[in-house]
């Protein structure tokens, strides 16, 4: 048994070591040392709390139990997921620290002895309220999660569902929150507890079905953002510094990563929110589209396009994360480089679905991290280049973006792939991408659209080489 | 008169919020999905919560409900801690420099 005060130097310490996780991850290189800075914090944080409780009864026999059945699982899943799926596994594991949260607080609330906040019946005042907010935000996290998670996985419908009256109605339910949590205060009646908590599972879902699948990115960091404010607002309850600290700054992280995809997307974070953005919604754009000539081409030519050319460069996106077309990319890339051809990658900030998306499937299929750049890095160099290489990106680079106010795209910052003196398209067809917005690069001279899956199309297209 | 200790708690959030802004916008935008999946093993520190929970109960019975809310916690946050950080460490493994020959 070692002393409050001793424990908390070492929660002070470990919440360090997670800040120095973070930092680390602020190049590749020292990325590695940085992760192992966090579990070491991880490590000092379980061991201090084993040994400020102090009671080796059998129930520590049960609680070594679960921590391995857990550990188990995740280390499980942390092993067979593939890189593809990680934007449900990101809004999965959220939703655990959601319910972890709610589970925690509704424990300090049945036995607040436990953690010195009173006892039943009469539990102080300001860690009453810490509680709440920590149950209620976790429990908006957990169920939001789900539905993020049902949404990427593809097991619910992307598109936004939205019904009349549905900002009228969560406004009611945020308000009987703190209405709830009020009376919970006044009355520490059991049934205020249970019922806010009910109130946030049902906010959760509600506030994530009118998102539609291309403001995703927002979401999960969104939801990133949420389970670190759950974890403050636990830390605030128990008392503990190393879960305040942490809680900031996972609170912070996922707000800055909201901006971020936001700006990338020229949306204002509020209006994400609200949603039904990115549904099959009629933009009156339908008849146009058939009228428009459209040069389509097969592998051959691709491959005969990007063997004369001296400088490619690759716009990936979600299409070539859903068709897995990573690896064989790659492969078509060290074909190209034989050739003497200059290959460099460009990834806007929200290709994909989740921030970061294409840079780690990049990184999976080998390829070096120094010849991937952002939007800003890379933009200029379109103009110089002989052939852009889309794979399964759309929005991302369409020039009415820059062009017609009246897009629901405009402002939005695109690669000026349009600049390059040809655009190779691979895409399943000439649907629009999720903005709903038709592509007019499709139909440029320059253009040639390579209709297949994008994996095929890339291997066919090396065969070729 | 004496500071309620929630001031100094709140002081500490504060900061570390300010702290954890100036550290997360120097992350690299490609390590942009580690850092979410780091964020998620770190916030699962709520563990430290959920072990007092299972631990503590005011009879002999270790199973009371407050403890079992406390052991499901565990659970959940230890797949999350070991998930998160092997998947963090797994994805940091693949990010490699271009090799020198290759220049």
């Amino acid at each position: 048994m070692i002393s409050a005060n001793l424990s908390a130097v070492f929660y002070l310490f470990s919440g360090i070591l997670f800040i120095l996780a973070l930092r680390g991850l602020s190049s590749p290189e020292t990325s590695r040392q940085g992760n192992l800075f966090g579990i070491l914090g991880m490590i000092i944080a379980i061991t201090v709390t084993f040994l400020t409780v102090g009671n080796f009864s059998t129930a520590m026999n049960y609680v070594l139990l679960f921590l391995v059945i857990g550990g188990a699982i995740g280390a499980f899943i942390a092993f067979k997921i593939p890189m593809t799926a990680m934007p449900e596994l990101v809004a999965g594991f959220h939703s655990l620290v959601g319910l972890a949260a709610v589970f925690v607080a509704i424990s300090a609330f049945l036995n607040p002895q436990a953690f010195n906040l009173g006892s039943p019946g009469n539990i102080k005042l300001a860690s009453l309220i810490e509680m709440s907010i920590g149950a209620a935000v976790g429990a908006i996290t957990f169920s939001g999660s789900i539905i993020a998670f049902l949404k990427l996985r593809g097991i619910m419908s992307g598109s936004p569902i939205t019904f009349i009256g549905q900002h009228f109605l969560n406004l009611i339910l945020g308000i009987s929150i703190f209405v709830l949590i009020y009376y919970l205060c006044t009355t520490q009646s059991e049934n205020f507890f249970w019922s806010m908590i009910a109130v946030s599972f049902l906010i959760g879902v509600l506030l994530i079905i009118p998102i539609g699948g291309a403001d995703m990115p927002v979401v999960i960091s969104m939801l990133n953002s949420y389970s670190g404010w759950a974890a403050a607002g636990i830390g605030f309850t128990l008392e503990n510094t190393a879960l305040i600290i942490t809680g900031a700054l996972v609170g912070s992280s996922g707000a800055i990563l909201s901006y971020i995809m936001c700006k990338g997307m020229n949306r204002s974070f509020f209006s994400v929110i609200l949603g039904g953005f990115g549904g099959e919604s009629t933009t009156g754009k339908e008849k146009k589209k058939d009228q428009k000539p459209v040069k389509s081409g097969n592998a051959e030519d691709a491959a005969f396009l990007l063997k004369n050319a001296s400088s490619v460069i690759i716009v990936p996106g979600y299409g070539m994360a859903v068709a897995q077309a990573q690896h064989a990319l790659r492969e078509m890339v060290d074909a190209l480089k034989k050739n003497d051809i200059k290959v460099s990658y460009a990834v806007h900030p929200v290709a994909g679905r989740m921030p970061g998306h294409m840079n780690v499937l990049l990184a999976e299929a080998n390829v070096p991290y120094d010849e991937v750049f952002e939007l800003d890095d890379i933009n200029n160099d379109f103009a110089n280049t002989d052939v852009a290489f889309v794979i399964g990106a759309n929005d991302v680079t369409n020039p009415v973006a820059k062009t017609d106010p009246q897009s629901p795209i405009y402002g939005m910052p695109v690669l000026d792939v349009e600049k390059c003196k040809s655009v190779l398209f691979v895409k399943r067809s000439l649907s629009p991408g999720y903005a709903g917005v038709d592509n007019e690069l499709f139909y440029r001279d320059n253009t040639l659209m390579l209709f297949a899956d994008a994996k095929k199309m890339t291997e066919d297209i090396v065969k070729n080489i | 008169m004496e500071i309620d200790p929630f001031i100094f708690r709140f002081s500490i959030f504060i900061l570390a919020i300010f702290v954890g802004y100036y550290v997360v916008w120097s992350v690299t935008p490609s390590l942009h999905t580690p850092l979410m999946s780091v964020t998620n093993a770190i916030s699962s520190v709520i563990i430290v919560g959920a072990i007092i929970a299972a631990l503590t109960s005011s009879s002999n019975n270790i199973f009371e409900t407050s403890n079992i809310f406390g052991f499901l916690a565990i659970v959940l946050a230890a797949v999350n801690i070991f998930g998160g950080f092997l998947v963090t460490q797994r994805m940091l493994q693949m990010y490699k420099k271009k090799k020198k020959d290759k220049k």
